[in-house]
């Protein structure tokens, strides 16, 4: 077993042990869970090491055969592209527990145990290098969190955990139709295995067939992110999960998404990706608006953070199909950004909500007379969440903003808007929650972070910190990883004509890479 | 055939588990006769166990492929399989009727030779060779069926989901014999190796018109015995009515079986003239796929909803008969497999909550399972997960060798409506997950029994199978792709 097993089968066993544990006992449940998660996220901090020494080939790879016809392979590995979102994802799992600790009191043995096969299920997505494995874990990460909105979320959570599950379920219905037919054409599942064989010309795809194939995997992946107009199911989802939910949802499940057409959509379908980059990036900037403007008329205060994930997540689809390193770049990070300070803001919901028992923003206000402390808290998240300077967000977004400049300045200038108005609605929430007259029910409802709190948020507001001043330990892996898939990408004759002039690429691409350039 | 036939020992022991089983069931007749009714109870455990020797005969069998009884029988791995499928089928039905018919105070030997007879037929469907003996095999089971589904005689539901199902079902073998005689008529037999033989002879190949009026016929017969639209609107009557473990029966078995026949028909019979009958089935495809998964959008009644669930069933597998190859064979003989698992497993576990009168099998009755009874609400969970088709579930890869056999015939229309089809489907199972998990159960429900012995064995050998296939699922597929080349 390596230590990739380890975290990726320490959760799934810990699931069935959880199922197996003794119902009217939710304290050794919780502990069970937690101790779980934690060793999950400590060993996967050994991964660490291996992926930064040489972040441009799978470390950790195993690769068996699971059977023989079809041809499907156990295959997993983990490179600088997955490493940071495996870690977010072993992090921000025993975190949610933590939240969880007295929230929920239902089924509370069911809670927990699907915590952990959430986090088998995203892991596994981050790790598969085989199609089909790829899809089970997809398909199995949708499971558990379908429950966790079902059941344990707020009124209307059975409506949300629906479409939740349908919007997903429709897309990758249509992923299945094409990972087979990938699979019908190259005889392989294994996506190493198919890029050799597309690179040295063994599987050719007809334009129009590479463009359904993209457009059937980038519906799938879409959905996810969400890409706007395929957002609608977000807000349900979010608004009505419990707090754990949305944590895992929004810094986890939507980066599903965006990772998929990183490292699937791309790589294999260069040329469609960069046929359809047009609209797609003026998808995202709608997005960009669209989601900031939404989230400003907000009256609950969870769907104005699942509003600013639209947003934001339009800046990832940006970063992407830019295709520069700087957008690239940025948009990776970006995505680990948004999973660290969204993550935290609807924890921070979570805390206030447990105080006052509700989530419209009207039925606050003066809460830094009472929870200063909070209040603090809250607000450094909100300006990371903004894209202040020091803090992660602002390197994730100006890499992005940068890479869109290079590439076609309209579309920098229109990002733009999303960024002054993400602090519109961000700092217009915290004057209407935290500051102005103080309601009596806040009044007596409201005591500052305790002990257990202040563990669960003091590592993420530390790493809000470290990533925003500190972006060189984690930039480095993205980038080795982001050059290959640039370089499959680049290689053909989009590059030329739409990507900036020589001088500029010339800056733009490292030394390093300039060489492999020259050696073609 | 010679009036002086004797069969050979080799033949009779490729018919053996038939015998058996028509042995056994008439000695259950007996039996029932002469029994006290505290003895009774060894009744449905003899059924069983003859059921599990002639599992074992027919896999003996296996080793030994052949015609038997001059050619009207083919005994290869493709009946093997089917067979053993009715078989384990008809077993299940057993463990899950025991106790079902001891609440409403019917227990009787006849029910379970009814059982046995209706799965001879079904083994008859599946070995035939010859119209004629599928003609019979349909009979043989569909009789029975039809005694099975009034069982309950006393219980109105019963007698109408019986006489319903009786008339519509003779009038659609009606239509297959009356096919069978222009098949007759314009290829001079009715033996489907020498059918295929003539329509492969280009010398004198028969009139395309007739060939084709009469496989339509013919298969206006099959497609009502599957449940595919235009002729599914029995279905969910006759399951809403039949006794539960009897509707679990029929879902399963008789489908099963008719497909068999199906495929022995259209990919060995008629496979020289597959381009008369695929684009037909290609039109039924997804015409059940949509009915069966739009009509369950909006019973409430958890029968109903699984009729026509089933109907969107046998949908997938006719997407696989479409494929017309024999990945597509291997696909639908999968599909049963998975399916009956699944299937089975569901109805037991409607059995199990709607008890006495099937009083509660709205789906409402559903409600709060997930406390009420865990373990049973976890594995049918499982079933309807399956059901939907989520990976690591048997019925994720019954889907995905089916649409793989689609894609590999270059049937990509065909591919996406069926797949969007299954998001559709996702929808109506999730309502049972609902119902059970996140819907608290009513003020003063009467509390559920822990389910008997027989249900609690059915639903671990349903849903460990369920789980088996969609983790390991080349067990079977492995059996079913050496089954799916017919033995000529």
């Amino acid at each position: 077993m390596t230590l990739l097993e380890l975290v990726l089968f320490i959760p799934a066993a810990g699931f069935l042990v959880a199922l197996l544990l003794p119902k009217d006992n939710p304290k050794l449940v919780r502990n069970f869970a937690l101790a779980v998660s934690l060793i999950v996220f400590l060993l996967s901090l050994g991964l660490i090491g291996a992926v930064q020494a040489d972040p441009r080939h799978m470390q950790f790879e195993r690769s068996i055969q699971w059977m023989q016809s079809p041809a499907i392979r156990y295959h997993i590995g983990v490179d600088g592209l997955s490493l940071w979102l495996v870690l977010l994802s072993t992090l921000l799992t025993p975190l949610c527990i933590l939240v969880s600790w007295n929230s929920i009191q239902k089924n509370v043995k069911l809670f927990y145990a699907f915590m952990l096969l959430l986090l088998a299920g995203v892991v596994g997505v981050f790790v598969a290098l085989d199609l089909f494995l790829f899809y089970v874990f997809w398909e199995i990460s949708l499971v558990p969190m379908y429950f966790l909105i079902g059941i344990w979320g707020h009124d209307k959570r059975i409506y949300a955990a629906v479409k939740f599950f349908l919007y997903t379920m429709t897309g990758s219905m249509l992923m299945l139709a094409a990972i087979i037919w990938l699979y019908v054409k190259s005889g392989s599942f294994d996506i190493p295995f198919i890029l050799d064989s597309l690179a040295k010309g063994r599987l050719t795809l007809g334009a129009s067939e590479g463009l359904w194939l993209f457009l059937a995997f980038f519906l799938a992946f879409a959905i996810k992110v969400p890409l706007f107009p395929l957002h609608t199911w977000l807000p349900d989802a979010h608004g009505e999960a419990p707090t754990a939910g949305s944590v895992m949802l929004a810094s986890v499940m939507l980066k599903l998404g965006t990772y998929g057409i990183v490292r699937i959509c791309l790589p294999l379908f260069p040329d469609a990706a960069k046929a359809s980059a047009n609209w797609i990036v003026i998808l995202a900037l709608i997005g960009i608006v669209y989601g900031a403007l939404v989230a400003m008329v907000q009256p609950n205060m969870k769907r104005l953070v699942a509003y600013s994930s639209v947003s934001h997540l339009g800046f990832v689809v940006l970063g992407i199909f830019c295709f520069n390193h700087f957008g690239m770049d940025g948009a990776v990070y970006q995505m680990l950004n948004h999973g660290v300070s969204t993550g935290a803001l609807f924890i921070l919901v979570g805390f206030l909500y447990e105080r006052r028992h509700s989530l419209e923003i009207a039925d606050y206000g003066g809460v830094a007379t009472v929870a200063p402390w909070l209040t603090t808290i809250f607000v450094i998240t909100s300006l990371a969440s903004i894209g202040l300077p020091l803090l992660g967000n602002f390197v994730g977004e100006f890499l992005v903003l940068q890479g869109a400049a290079v590439a076609n300045l309209p579309w920098a200038i229109f990002a733009a808007l999303g960024v002054i108005l993400s602090s519109v609605y961000m700092l217009w929430l915290i004057q209407r929650t935290f500051y102005g007259e103080t309601p009596t029910k806040v009044k007596s409802l409201f005591t500052d972070l305790s002990p257990r709190e202040w563990v669960i948020i003091t590592p993420l507001i530390a790493l809000m910190l470290w990533m925003g001043v500190g972006s060189g330990t984690f930039l480095p892996a993205v980038r080795s990883s982001n050059d290959q898939t640039l370089n499959l990408v680049l290689k053909t004759t989009y590059a030329r004509r739409m990507a900036p002039p020589a001088t500029l690429v010339g800056r733009a691409v490292r030394p390093d890479l300039k060489e492999s350039a020259d050696a073609r | 055939m010679p009036g002086n036939y004797m069969p050979s020992a080799a033949e009779l022991f490729r018919f053996s588990p038939e015998l058996l089983l028509m042995a056994a069931g008439t000695l259950l007749m007996i039996f029932e006769a002469i029994t006290s009714p505290k003895q009774k109870r060894g009744l449905p455990i003899f059924a069983f166990v003859a059921l599990l020797a002639a599992i074992a005969l027919a896999v003996a069998g296996a080793s030994d492929p052949g015609p038997a009884f001059n050619r009207m029988l083919q005994v290869d791995g493709f009946a093997t399989f089917f067979r053993v499928l009715v078989m384990a089928v008809g077993a299940v039905t057993i463990l899950i009727s025991t106790n079902y018919l001891k609440q409403a105070g019917h227990e009787g030997g006849e029910y379970y030779s009814l059982v046995l007879f209706s799965i001879v037929g079904q083994c008859l469907m599946a070995t035939a060779n010859e119209l004629i003996m599928i003609f019979i095999g349909i009979e043989v089971s569909s009789i029975a069926t039809y005694v099975l589904a009034g069982y309950l005689r006393d219980d109105k539901r019963n007698n109408e989901a019986a006489l319903k199902y009786f008339l519509l079902g003779s009038f659609a073998t009606a239509f297959l014999l009356y096919g069978v005689a222009w098949i007759y008529g314009t290829t001079g037999t009715t033996n489907l190796t020498e059918i295929r033989r003539v329509l492969l002879d280009p010398q004198n190949a028969p009139n395309s018109i007739l060939i084709g009026v009469a496989l339509g016929l013919v298969l206006v017969g099959l497609l009502f015995k599957v449940s595919a639209v235009p002729f599914q609107s029995w279905a969910p009557d006759v399951y809403q009515g039949a006794p539960a473990p009897v509707t679990a029966f029929m879902s399963v078995g008789p489908k099963a079986a008719a497909f068999a026949a199906f495929l022995r028909i259209t990919m060995w019979a008629f496979e020289p003239v597959k381009s008369h009958w695929v684009p037909v089935l290609w039109v039924v495809a997804i015409a059940t796929m949509v009915v069966g998964n739009f009509a369950a959008l909006r019973q409430s009644n958890v029968k109903r909803l699984l009729a026509y669930s089933s109907i969107a069933h046998a949908g997938y597998v006719l997407v696989a008969l479409t494929a017309a190859s024999k990945t597509g064979t291997e696909a639908a003989m999968f599909y049963m497999a998975s399916y009956a698992a699944m299937n089975l497993g569901a109805f037991a576990v409607i059995t199990h909550v709607a008890r006495k009168g099937e009083t509660r099998v709205d789906i409402d009755d559903f409600s709060g399972l997930g406390n009420r009874q865990p373990v049973t609400a976890a594995i049918f969970a499982v079933f309807l997960m399956s059901l939907i088709g989520v990976p690591l579930t048997g019925g994720f890869f019954a889907k995905f060798y089916v649409f793989k056999a689609a894609l590999d015939s270059n049937l990509i229309a065909l591919t996406i409506i069926g797949l969007l089809n299954s998001a559709v489907a996702a929808f109506y199972y999730l309502r049972l997950v609902v119902i059970m998990y996140m819907q608290p159960a009513p003020e003063g429900v009467d509390t559920l029994p822990e389910p008997s012995l027989g249900i609690r064995t059915a639903l671990i050998v349903c849903s460990v199978a369920t789980v088996v296939l969609g983790v390991f699922p080349s067990l079977v597929l492995d059996i079913a792709s050496r089954g799916a080349s017919f033995i000529r």
